[in-house]
């Protein structure tokens, strides 16, 4: 599935790197520590978030993630969204808590086994 | 004239409300410090140094220098240490913090947070939930640490929960931290060799201690001249003939 549909079908607001929602996802990983994402996370998945930090871009360039959702409606700082353009990394943020959204994510087929 | 100066700049007073509320006095604390052999400590509890005075005044006959500070944790949950030259500037710090600090301590969950007076008195029960996060991004808390002169000092650099390297992965680039903090057993060297991208820090070690035998279980060496924050941080930057000798 692509990015693009589940920004639709989830009503995700897009941050940074719109141009960037034909990425096909790959899976899903949903963890708030970066030493975990960077140890644990597979390309191409959509990485479920809560940390707005800059570093979360740097993470998911390094991984060669879909993109990130940040949950809970939190605003990402600035430079994350800078980064985030620069580096085009989708940032998309949802109003719902990290179990709601990755349930949501699942019923649309996206699974954290490959 | 420079001279070795042992520190232990992370220790918990019975306010943090996960020591040994038996233990962690001040009177025990400036003893045990001055039995060891430290010359210099500095008291770091969660978010607040409310326990600095009865801790000065508890170190005025030793031969020990009790600095102030406080272990802030950001909102990404990563702990700094801020330590201070003053009560003063600590204070002005602890205002921030505390108006960025939500919640209400549980006694019964997390333990009791006490604040005491110099002839250890109890004056108060801190009721501010101190072992929760600010709601102060990482870089904020830098910058709030160093706009009242304190040195900020990333903790525990090497431990899997409230480090930069677990919240964060690694790092950020170009954040002004002064150094990065190594738990007891793990040397320094240690840890240059497993983290990578850190090496434009300097790195101390301290004992993180929330009993009375954890107190120096390790502790920094520095060559300095005057066991206060303005030669730690030529220290940390190796100038003046200042620097770090070891953990």
């Amino acid at each position: 599935m692509k990015l693009k549909e589940i920004v639709d079908r989830l009503g995700l607001k897009v941050m940074a790197a719109g141009e960037k929602l034909d990425q096909e996802v790959a899976g899903g990983f949903a963890s708030d520590l970066l030493s975990d994402v960077m140890a644990n996370s597979r390309e191409g998945d959509i990485w479920v978030t809560l940390q707005v930090h800059p570093n979360i871009i740097a993470v998911a360039t390094l991984k060669d993630l879909a993109g990130i959702v940040i949950v809970q409606g939190r605003k990402p700082e600035d430079q994350t969204v800078g980064k985030a353009g620069q580096e085009g990394v989708p940032i998309l943020v949802s109003e719902l808590q990290t179990f709601e959204l990755v349930g949501r994510l699942y019923n649309l087929g996206i699974s954290g086994m490959r | 004239m420079l001279r070795a100066y042992r520190a232990d700049l992370h220790i918990h007073s019975i306010l943090s409300p996960c020591t040994e509320i038996t233990e962690m006095a001040p009177r025990a604390i400036i003893e045990r410090a001055v039995q060891i052999g430290l010359h210099v400590i500095a008291v770091c509890d969660h978010n607040s140094c409310e326990n600095y005075p009865a801790l000065q005044t508890a170190s005025r006959t030793a031969d020990l220098t009790v600095l102030a500070g406080m272990e802030i944790t950001s909102r990404e949950e990563i702990h700094i240490l801020g330590i201070f030259d003053t009560y003063e500037r600590a204070s002005d710090v602890q205002a921030v913090v505390y108006k960025h600090l939500p919640g209400e301590n549980d006694e019964k969950t997390f333990g009791y947070q006490v604040v005491v007076n110099e002839r250890e008195e109890v004056i108060s029960f801190n009721k501010k939930l101190l072992i929760g996060a600010t709601t102060l991004p990482l870089e904020a808390v830098v910058e709030l640490i160093h706009s009242r002169d304190g040195i900020a000092i990333a903790s525990h650099i090497d431990r899997e929960a409230y480090s930069i390297i677990s919240q964060l992965g690694f790092v950020p680039p170009g954040l002004a931290l002064d150094a990065l903090e190594v738990s007891p057993g793990m040397g320094l060297d240690e840890a240059r060799e497993r983290f990578s991208g850190i090496e434009h820090f300097p790195l101390v070690t301290s004992s993180d201690a929330h009993s009375l035998d954890g107190i120096g279980r390790s502790a920094t060496t520095f060559l300095m001249a005057a066991p206060g924050i303005h030669e730690i941080k030529l220290a940390l930057e190796g100038i003046e003939g200042r620097r770090v000798l070891g953990g």
